[in-house]
C-alpha cells in the first residue's frame, strides 16, 4: 500500500471533498430512515463508511468521461452530478426519478452525466464498461470510463475475462475495486486464495495499485495518478481501495458474520471525520464552515425528499413503454 | 435485372456483413476465430484481409465478456456484430444478454439503448452431439427486450442483418448449421428486408405448416410430397421469432383451418407451444382439427447419425402430422 500522501490539495478542493462526502453520508442516512417508514422498498444497499472512494474518484473525472457502477451506487450518482431530488424520486419509484422510477436504488442511470448505471448482478457492469471504452478507442475519443466493482466481483469469471480483454486491447478503463472486505457476508479470506486484489490485475499485465480507501486524500492522489496515466497511454488501470462498510449489506442483514468490535475499530477511521480533523489541525477549516456544510446538505436533502414525495407515480398505462425504442418498427 | 449470382447461404451471410462494414464505419465484427481462422463456419472468411484487425476482432474465449463489450460499445456509439460460435456457447453469455442487453432500455427509463446484433449458429444435423446441436432460439424468444430472427433463405441471410443493424435494440440472429451449404440464385439487387413480418413461402388452402430456420427446407419438401396427393399445404416461414407476426399466422390458419407447427426446439415450454396457444386463443373457432406439432425428441441431441435423425423433425413426420389434421 502506498504511504498516505501529504495534504497537497488546495483548501478549496479539500472543502469540496468534505462537502461531497457529507452529502453522500447524509443522503444515505435519510434513505435508511425512509426505508424504516416504508417510503423506500426493495433492496437498499448503503455505502456508509465508503464515501471517500466514489468522492475522490469522481473528482478526477471530466464530464466527458463515463461511469459504470454497482448496486451500491447512491453516492456515485450523487457525486457524479445527478441531482439529489432525481435520485430520491428514483428511490421512491416515482416517474421523475433518474430512471423514471423503473430501476430503484440498484439501477440509477443518467445519460446527461454519462452515468451508465448501477448493475445488480455482481460483475455484470464490468465488460459493459470495457465496451464503452472500446467504442471511445475505436472512435478516437480520449475519454476514461470509470468502472466500480466490489471485492466480491473479483471472484466472478467475467471479472477475469474482462481484465484480460481490457489489458490485451489496451482499453482506457479505470477499474476501481471498492474492497470492503466482505462479499455480502463472506469475508475476503474465505473467498479468495489471493487477498491482495490488485495483484490479480498485475497478472494481466495491468498497472495496479492499492490505496487506503478510508483516506479521501490518498484516494484522490491515486485516482489523479491513475486517470493521468490512462489519458496519456490509453491503457487500463486497476485501483484497489481498501475500505469498510459500517452498515449492514442490505436492510435484511443481521450481520452475523462480523463482530461489533471490528465495526467499531473501522468506525475510528471514518473518512469524513478523518478529513475534517486533518483540516482543523492544519487550520484549513473553521467549525462554523463545517456547520454551514451540514446545513446546506440538510436543506438539499429535505428538498429532495419533498420533491420525491410530491412527484407523481408513472401511469400504469405506461408499463410496457420502452421495452423497445418507440421509433422502431 | 442483371444476372443472378449463384451463392451459398454462408456467402449470403458474409455479403451481409461486408455490406454493413462498407456502409457504416460504426460497424465491427467481434467473436472467437472470426478473423485469422475465418469463422468457425467460414462465414467471415476473407473479411480480416479487407477490413483489418480493428474491425474484424478475434476475441479470447470469453463469451460473457465480449458480449458485454458489445453491449457497452453499442451504448457508446458503435454498431457491433458479436458472433458466438454456437447457441450452446451463448449460454456462457446469458447474463449479459438477458440481464443487461434486454433490460437496459426499460430499466434506465429509456435513457440508454443497446443497438447490438448477436449472430450465432443453431441446430442439429452435423453429428456434433449434445453440446453443439441444440435449438435454443425459442428460449431467447421468451425474453422481452430482445428481437429474435431466424433467416432461412439467401435473401434473409443477406438482408436481415442490414435491418437488424439499423434497429435501436438488441437483435439476435440464428443461422441454422444445415443451411450454410444450401445454395441458390440471389438477385443482384437483393438488399435490406423487413424483420417484423412472416412470409408465405408456398401458398395452399388445405393446411398451414408453420416453421422457420433450418426446418423450412424440410417443410417445403413435405409440402411437395403432400401436393402429390392433392393436399395443398401453405408454408409459413416465421422469419422473426420475437415479435411474432400473429397477423400472418392467424390469416393463414383462418384460411386453411388446420395448422402444424414444425420447430426443431423441444416441445415442452417451447416456441411451438406459444404459437399453438396463440392460435387457440384467437382462431379456435376457425379450426377443423387440433393444432399439431412436430418437434425434436425430448433428449439431448445424440451423436450417431441414425439417432440424431430420429431426434429431429423430418419430411415423413411433417407429412404424417399434416395428414393427421385432415383425417
Amino acid at each position: 500500500m502506498s504511504p498516505a500522501p501529504k495534504l497537497h490539495l488546495t483548501r478549496e478542493s479539500l472543502v469540496a471533498l468534505l462537502r461531497q462526502m457529507t452529502r453522500v453520508r447524509r443522503f444515505e442516512e435519510k434513505c435508511d430512515e425512509l426505508y424504516q417508514v416504508e417510503k423506500i422498498r426493495g433492496f437498499l444497499h448503503l455505502a456508509i463508511g465508503e464515501e471517500a472512494v466514489c468522492t475522490a474518484v469522481m473528482a478526477n473525472l471530466t464530464p466527458d468521461d463515463a461511469v459504470v457502477a454497482t448496486y451500491r451506487e447512491h453516492g456515485h450518482a450523487l457525486v457524479r452530478g445527478v441531482s439529489a431530488r432525481e435520485i430520491m424520486a428514483e428511490m421512491y419509484g416515482k416517474a421523475q426519478g433518474c430512471s423514471r422510477g423503473r430501476g430503484g436504488s440498484m439501477h440509477l442511470f443518467n445519460a446527461a452525466h454519462r452515468f451508465y448505471g448501477g448493475y445488480a448482478i455482481v460483475g455484470g457492469g464490468i465488460p459493459l464498461a470495457a465496451g464503452l471504452a472500446l467504442a471511445d478507442k475505436m472512435q478516437g475519443r480520449k475519454r476514461v470510463t470509470a468502472c466500480f466493482l466490489g471485492d466480491g466481483a473479483v471472484a466472478e469469471g467475467v471479472f477475469h475475462e474482462t481484465m484480460n480483454l481490457a489489458a490485451l486491447w489496451k482499453l482506457p478503463v479505470l477499474f476501481v475495486c471498492e474492497n470492503n472486505l466482505y462479499a455480502m457476508g463472506t469475508r475476503l479470506d474465505l473467498s479468495e486464495s489471493e487477498t491482495d486484489l490488485h495483484a490479480k490485475a498485475q497478472a494481466y499485465r495491468m498497472t495496479s495499485e492499492s490505496v487506503d480507501g478510508m483516506d479521501v486524500v490518498a484516494v484522490d492522489a491515486a485516482a489523479n495518478k491513475a486517470t493521468a496515466m490512462i489519458r496519456e497511454t490509453g491503457a487500463p488501470y486497476f485501483l484497489e481501495c481498501r475500505t469498510y462498510r459500517f452498515r449492514a449489506h442490505s436492510m435484511f442483514d443481521p450481520q452475523l458474520y462480523r463482530t461489533r468490535e471490528e465495526v467499531e475499530q473501522w468506525r475510528k477511521r471514518d473518512p469524513i471525520a478523518r478529513l475534517a480533523e486533518r483540516m482543523r489541525q492544519a487550520g484549513m477549516i473553521r467549525e462554523d464552515e463545517i456547520s454551514a456544510i451540514e446545513e446546506d446538505v440538510k436543506n438539499e436533502i429535505a428538498e429532495a425528499v419533498r420533491f420525491a414525495e410530491e412527484a407523481p407515480w408513472e401511469a400504469v398505462a405506461e408499463l410496457a413503454r420502452f421495452v423497445y425504442a418507440e421509433s422502431a418498427s | 435485372m442483371t444476372a443472378d449470382n449463384h451463392i451459398t447461404y454462408r456467402d449470403a451471410c458474409r455479403m451481409g456483413i461486408a455490406d454493413a462494414l462498407r456502409r457504416d464505419q460504426r460497424v465491427f465484427l467481434m467473436g472467437e476465430d472470426v478473423g485469422r481462422y475465418g469463422g468457425c463456419y467460414a462465414v467471415s472468411k476473407g473479411l480480416l484481409e479487407e477490413f483489418g484487425p480493428e474491425r474484424i476482432r478475434d476475441t479470447p474465449l470469453s463469451e460473457n465478456a465480449f458480449t458485454g463489450l458489445g453491449i457497452g460499445a453499442a451504448m457508446n456509439g458503435m454498431r457491433p456484430i458479436v458472433e458466438i460460435m454456437t447457441v450452446n456457447f451463448s449460454l456462457l453469455a446469458l447474463d449479459q444478454i438477458i440481464n443487461n442487453a434486454a433490460t437496459i432500455r426499460h430499466m434506465s427509463g429509456n435513457q440508454f439503448g443497446v443497438p447490438l446484433v448477436i449472430r450465432m449458429a443453431t441446430g442439429a444435423g452435423r453429428q456434433l452431439a449434445a453440446q453443439h446441436s441444440h435449438s435454443l432460439e425459442g428460449f431467447y424468444a421468451h425474453i422481452p427486450g430482445l428481437k429474435v430472427l431466424a433467416p432461412a433463405t439467401l435473401e434473409d441471410a443477406r438482408g436481415m442483418l442490414w435491418t437488424a443493424l439499423e434497429d435501436p435494440d438488441p437483435v439476435l440472429i440464428f443461422e441454422h448449421v444445415m443451411l450454410y451449404n444450401t445454395s441458390g440464385a440471389l438477385a443482384a439487387g437483393a438488399g435490406a428486408v423487413p424483420i417484423n413480418k412472416a412470409a408465405i413461402r408456398r401458398e395452399g388452402k388445405s393446411v398451414s405448416l408453420i416453421t422457420y430456420g433450418g426446418s423450412l427446407p424440410k417443410t417445403l419438401a413435405a409440402a411437395d410430397q403432400l401436393a402429390k396427393d392433392g393436399i395443398e399445404a401453405e408454408v409459413v416461414d416465421l422469419r422473426t421469432l420475437r415479435p411474432l407476426d400473429e397477423e400472418t399466422i392467424l390469416a393463414s390458419v383462418r384460411k386453411t383451418r388446420r395448422a402444424v407447427v414444425v420447430d426443431e426446439g423441444w416441445r415442452t415450454g417451447s416456441l411451438s407451444a406459444e404459437i399453438s396457444a396463440r392460435i387457440m386463443e384467437q382462431a379456435l373457432w376457425s379450426l377443423d382439427a387440433p393444432v399439431a406439432r412436430v418437434c425434436s425428441a425430448e433428449v439431448p441431441i445424440p451423436y450417431p447419425r441414425h439417432l440424431e435423425d430420429a431426434a429431429l423433425p423430418n419430411v415423413p413426420t411433417i407429412v404424417a402430422a399434416a395428414r393427421g389434421t385432415l383425417a
